[in-house]
């Protein structure tokens, strides 16, 4: 059913990452994919890939949604490392062939970049995963807030993207509905080529954008009738407040990355220049 | 409870203009007066394009009119300094559920008008469980609105009134999108908001069973009142209405056409209890 669509990918749970503050959540995420680019050899990187696994099972979000997180950059993964394999020089020659030629960096290289990627996608979809977009938004408003100061409608935008979280299953239906309202008028939308196919989508996208400007105007009424200004005087229901463990979180990561730099230090490069 | 008036109409009328054709204008009001009492549970009724629902819009200053004056509990709505005052009092259901829902999760878009207001936090939590318990809607309070039925989603929509704690709900057609289980559960609300909590109910409507239920019925036709009264009175006038293009509760049509054949009937019949009875009593005295 369309109508089952979840808005991002939360999954619903308990766990401690649930229940920590979005703020922070985001913050840490943040932390994290920069000290996955400093990582220099084996012993870092080791502890990143523990950082990440250890992560996922303290979400208790199952492997498999997991898993699927990574499905679709599985071919970029792919692509840069066979292109690193071939492309990057340096070091002791594996093969030296004729034409193909490989090298200890060249694996190297292409070894940390999957790593990476991958822990990254997993670490961020860590956070989609175990974060309400309500959540998300309200985060990002509070994080963005010091740049009212430059006149920056924060709160303004934060409620635009709820309202667009809002709105996309609404709009999904009346994409279904349109869709299936044309083809009973004869529409051919599944046959011809991509050409014709673009074009006959004009019949869908324009009824689609009537009505989503007749939905806008009654939603501006609908937001007049209940005091919405846009303005200031707002409050918040769900006060976000950062509790012990968010700062037990924040100790967590700023230990992480003191390891990553002393592995750094103490191992040196794997790299050969 | 005798007897403050919270809305008043004084002769007021309104047009929609357009720009491209002066003397195509819809929902127009002409000279509409109306008291509103407190704790009254009125219905307007009317056909499509009668101005019913400029007349709703006219009561919370999302219009404001041409000519004439419109007062929400002694302020007037076309001040524009005092249009928050005003939707403190007047809080407005519309039709669709859809487009009157704001955020993603249940509780927190029947928070959204007390956080508007600037409501403090606690207080805020407290009234939402309360309009939610109200509604019956609290169980679905961390539930995503587009997985709602339609009445579902309604009854979320009046509690997000209701947390504001407005004195007066206009509802603008709020079960004409529904089925008639949503109908019935949205109705329910209506009276309970009416009976149990004393708050000033305006239905505007084209069911008549829905309308046999208020305090008071308002009958309009281009943009005036041409029937005002208890439904019991308005409902008499089957002939007017049905050339207002209006159609008269069920009991009371088949009353009014037994009536006509000569049959000793009253002309007050509003349900199929009272139709009953009377037709009992018809054929006991024949």
């Amino acid at each position: 059913m369309i109508k089952d669509i979840t808005i991002g990918q939360y999954y619903n749970g308990n766990s401690v990452l649930h229940r920590l503050d979005a703020r922070m959540k985001i913050i840490l995420t943040v932390a994290f994919i920069v000290s996955i680019f400093i990582c220099k050899n084996f012993w870092s990187l080791g502890l990143m890939v523990l950082f990440t696994l250890q992560t996922v099972i303290i979400s208790r979000v199952p492997l498999k949604m997991v898993l699927k997180s990574i499905k679709p950059i599985a071919i970029i993964v792919l692509f840069t490392s066979v292109i690193n394999i071939f492309y990057i020089k340096g070091g002791t020659p594996l093969i030296d062939g004729r034409y193909i030629d490989i090298t200890t960096n060249g694996v190297f290289t292409a070894l940390f970049m999957a790593l990476r990627i991958v822990c990254l996608v997993v670490v961020s979809s860590m956070l989609t995963y175990t974060t309400t977009p309500t959540m998300l938004t309200d985060a990002i408003e509070k994080l963005l807030s010091p740049l009212k100061i430059f006149k920056i409608p924060v709160s303004t935008l934060a409620m635009m993207m709820t309202l667009a979280l809002r709105f996309i299953p609404t709009l999904v239906d009346e994409i279904d509905r349109i869709t299936n309202a044309q083809k009973a008028r004869g529409a051919n939308l599944d046959d011809g080529n991509f050409i014709e196919r673009i074009k006959a989508l004009v019949p869908i996208i324009v009824p689609l954008f009537v009505s989503s400007i007749r939905r806008a105007i009654e939603l501006a009424d609908a937001m007049d009738c209940r005091c919405y200004t846009g303005g200031p005087g707002r409050t918040r229901m769900k006060q976000m407040k950062f509790c012990l463990r968010d700062f037990i979180a924040l100790i967590f990561i700023v230990l992480f990355i003191a390891g990553i730099v002393l592995l750094n230090y103490y191992f040196g490069a794997v790299l050969v220049k | 409870m005798e007897d403050k008036v919270i809305i008043k109409f004084d002769n007021v009328s309104f047009a929609y203009k357009n720009e491209e054709d002066e003397t195509a204008a819809t929902g127009v009001v002409d000279g509409f007066s109306i008291d509103v009492p407190e704790g009254q549970f009125l219905a307007v009724l009317g056909h499509n394009g009668c101005g019913k629902s400029t007349i709703a819009k006219l009561m919370n200053g999302i219009l404001v009119p041409d000519s004439g004056k419109v007062t929400v509990d002694g302020i007037d709505t076309s001040d524009d300094a005092k249009v928050t005052d005003v939707r403190k009092t007047v809080g407005m259901v519309f039709q669709n559920p859809d487009n009157q829902i704001v955020a993603t999760i249940v509780e927190d878009d029947v928070a959204f008008g007390p956080e508007n207001l600037g409501v403090d936090p606690k207080e805020i939590r407290q009234r939402v469980d309360d309009a939610l318990m109200a509604v019956g809607m609290y169980d679905f309070r961390g539930r995503e609105p587009h997985r709602l039925s339609g009445g579902q989603k309604q009854r979320v929509a009046i509690a997000g009134v209701l947390a504001m704690n407005t004195k007066c709900v206009v509802m603008d057609e709020p079960t004409a999108m529904l089925d008639p289980h949503g109908r019935q559960e949205v109705m329910d609300t209506i009276q309970m908001l009416n009976k149990e909590r004393g708050i000033t109910v305006i239905l505007i409507t084209h069911y008549m069973d829905e309308a046999v239920k208020a305090d008071r019925v308002v009958v309009m036709d281009e943009g005036r009142i041409v029937l005002d009264g208890v439904p019991k009175d308005v409902f008499k006038n089957v002939e007017k209405l049905k050339t207002l293009g209006l159609d008269v509760p069920q009991a009371t049509e088949l009353a009014y056409r037994l009536r006509k054949a000569g049959f000793p009937i009253a002309d007050d019949i509003l349900d199929e209890e009272e139709c009953a009875a009377a037709i009992l009593r018809a054929l006991e005295v024949k």
